[in-house]
């Protein structure tokens, strides 16, 4: 069986996000990029899968930040391959432009699943899984938290979560694209000497992909969450309260 | 008796029990007499307690060992070591050990853990705070706080806060207190800002050597940068690796305890605790300012040199001081230790501390106020004790608090 893992850099929001000075983007030199923490997911649920069924993991990653480390990190949790995808973008695509990137990549080559992770934190509408899945032409399930083969390698039966604690299980013909909530566990600690021992052999791989096309959607103005005033507290009797509302409203030029 | 020479780390890590493959002959000097499993304050809950640990490695007897409860309910307050008749490394040896070879197998790990950790790896502190922040508390400390970077000239003394100290709230109320003592003192210091990281402590007896290695190297390289006469350490856990661990990977400096550095000015502080106290105290010994590095008079110095203060003694105190339970990363492990532990150490000690009749339970480890004060709580002392740091009641009689 052959497992795809597609991952993608997001910024760290721990060492903070700052808008550039044009008002319309993060501000790159601000940015540290990590692993997208539901992508991180995916990659342990294919190498769960791995350990259980017979089965080749590769990783494709988009080239935004330093990625040779997540890839490295990859290889020492059990991936077979990894691959980064040289996009020469600056900062992180579109969803539609992400999703287009990935179908091409895996254009002509044969994977009988397709794991992403089903949401980021640029993605709270987890469209990119839907999206690729639209272009290649495959069935997709998001919010997968357990995946198991059934019949050989032809059907999935995979846990899909629902709203109020509510889980369904699917059959899936495969190929398909799974968006993963959750792993079964949470992703695996690699200790440090084991993944520098890695580095120091590992073969990462690269692809080209041709110049994606312009966006069709544009930022007009990016911004932090605006802090608000605080509340005003009125109080005493009720004919107090209410001249004290419109003496306010007034000052505000609410009310003439 | 004295404190072991803690053995330099191994050249490469190998596959499983690097460190037991070059130690097994020093193990074999093991006479099984049974003082450590005696001594440990976590035996009775351990599957196996240090002394059957031990034989049963000889026998190698691993697995079961490594898939045992013993490796993560050690908090490495070093009675073990200090009191074996044939010196052998068990706390800092010996489970270190044990912890590297359930990473290394690829075993899961306690996920409060796996979490300190990986915080560790990306961000240089177990909290996962950005290091960008790890000056913030200086803003508001009263008086300048000088980083490194930006003096741009030799201090006299560097002072590394440490990871408690640096973020965590009561911590860093003690940072600001001390650098109001420092101050006041006249002290030429500097700390290293957004350019410090944890120095691994946690990381090395978790068993994280490849972690530590990293600190290590990184440290090392930021302290090349800048000339200072010597360091000073509020955190007793990284001076006791700054000053016994690191000399071993090429990283040797002329340090101290903040303690240890103000007892040797008692001369100068004295005439500055001006206030009367009034408060019966006692002091627990942490493992690693106590049993790990022997500075056992210097606080209780400065606690006698405070208006007012009688210092009582716990049933426990030098040399067999009770731990809080917190060494060893076990401060991460809480949850884990708690399922399967009965009576958690930090109650037991407030307990013996309560006993004494004191008030105040003085302590000189960034880890204590957080955990002694929990355990007030739980112990239901609430009303007649309080935890608070040398630091603390120093401040307080020289009102600068």
């Amino acid at each position: 069986m052959n497992i795809a893992v597609l991952t993608k850099q997001v910024p760290d929001l721990v060492e903070g996000v700052e808008i550039d000075s044009t008002g319309k983007a993060v501000d790159p030199d601000s940015i540290r990029y990590i692993l997208s923490e539901s992508d991180d997911h995916a990659l342990e649920e294919a190498v769960l899968l791995k350990e259980r069924t017979p089965a080749r993991v590769e990783m494709f990653s988009l080239d935004t930040g330093e990625v040779r480390d997540t890839l490295c990190m990859a290889l020492a949790k059990g991936a077979d391959r990894v691959v980064l995808i040289r996009t020469g973008l600056e900062t992180l695509p579109s969803n539609h432009t992400v999703a287009k990137i990935f179908a091409s990549v895996l254009q002509g080559l044969s994977f009988d699943l397709i794991l992403t992770g089903v949401r980021a934190i640029d993605d709270l509408d987890g469209s990119l899984g839907g999206l690729l899945a639209g272009y290649l032409n495959l069935p997709y399930v998001g919010l997968v938290r357990k995946v198991e083969m059934a019949d050989g390698t032809s059907m999935a039966i995979v846990q899909k979560e629902y709203p109020g604690g509510y889980a369904a299980e699917l059959e899936v013909k495969l190929p398909a694209v799974l968006g993963i909530q959750a792993a079964e566990q949470p992703p695996r600690y690699v200790p440090v000497s084991r993944l520098r021992q890695v580095m120091k052999t590992a073969k990462v791989e690269e692809k080209e992909t041709t110049a994606p096309e312009p966006e069709t959607v544009a930022v007009e103005r990016m911004f932090k969450p605006e802090e608000g005033m605080g509340a005003t507290m009125f109080s005493g009797t009720p004919e107090e309260i209410a001249s004290q509302i419109v003496g306010l409203f007034s000052e505000r030029r609410l009310v003439r | 008796m004295g404190v072991a020479q803690v053995p330099p780390l191994p050249e490469t890590p190998g596959p499983l029990f690097p460190e037991l493959a070059s130690a097994e002959e020093k193990f074999r000097q093991c006479i099984q007499c049974g003082v450590c499993s005696g001594s440990c304050p976590m035996g009775e809950a351990m599957d196996f307690a240090p002394r059957r640990a031990v034989k049963m490695l000889l026998e190698g007897r691993f697995n079961e060992v490594v898939e045992s409860n013993t490796p993560w309910l050690c908090v490495s307050c070093h009675t073990c070591a200090v009191r074996c008749p044939s010196q052998l490394q068990i706390s800092d040896g010996l489970f270190p050990a044990l912890r590297a070879a359930v990473m290394a197998e690829g075993k899961a790990i306690d996920q409060d853990l796996q979490k300190a950790l990986q915080n560790t790896y990306l961000y240089g502190n177990p909290m996962g705070i950005s290091p960008k922040k790890r000056a913030e508390w200086a803003k508001t400390a009263g008086v300048p706080v000088p980083i490194m970077s930006q003096l741009r000239r030799p201090v006299d003394v560097l002072w590394i806060v440490e990871c408690n100290p640096s973020f965590e709230p009561r911590g860093q109320e003690i940072s600001k207190l001390l650098a109001r003592i420092l101050n006041a003192l006249g002290v030429d210091f500097a700390i290293l800002g957004p350019e410090e990281r944890c120095l691994g402590d946690c990381e090395w007896l978790a068993g994280e050597r490849g972690l530590f290695e990293m600190l290590i190297e990184r440290n090392i390289e930021i302290l090349s940068k800048y000339k200072f006469r010597e360091i000073i350490m509020t955190d007793p856990h990284s001076y006791r690796t700054l000053l016994k661990i690191y000399p071993f990977l090429g990283g040797r400096y002329h340090v101290q305890p903040v303690v240890a550095f103000l007892a040797q000015r008692l001369d100068q502080l004295k005439p500055l605790l001006k206030k009367k106290l009034n408060a019966t105290i006692t002091y627990h010994d942490s493992c690693c300012l106590g049993r790990k590095t022997s500075h056992y008079e210097e606080p209780r110095m400065l606690l006698r040199a405070i208006p007012g203060v009688k210092l009582v003694e716990m049933v426990q105190n030098r040399e067999s001081s009770l731990c809080c339970g917190g060494g060893a990363s076990t401060i991460y492990l809480d949850r884990y230790i708690q399922e399967r532990v009965k009576d958690r150490l930090a109650d037991r000690r407030v307990m013996q501390a309560a006993a004494t009749g004191a008030e105040t339970l003085a302590v000189a480890c960034p880890f204590e106020p957080a955990r002694f004060e929990d355990a007030v709580k739980v112990t239901g002392n609430e009303q007649k004790l309080i935890v608070r740091d040398i630091i603390e009641l120093l401040a307080e009689s020289m009102e600068i608090a």
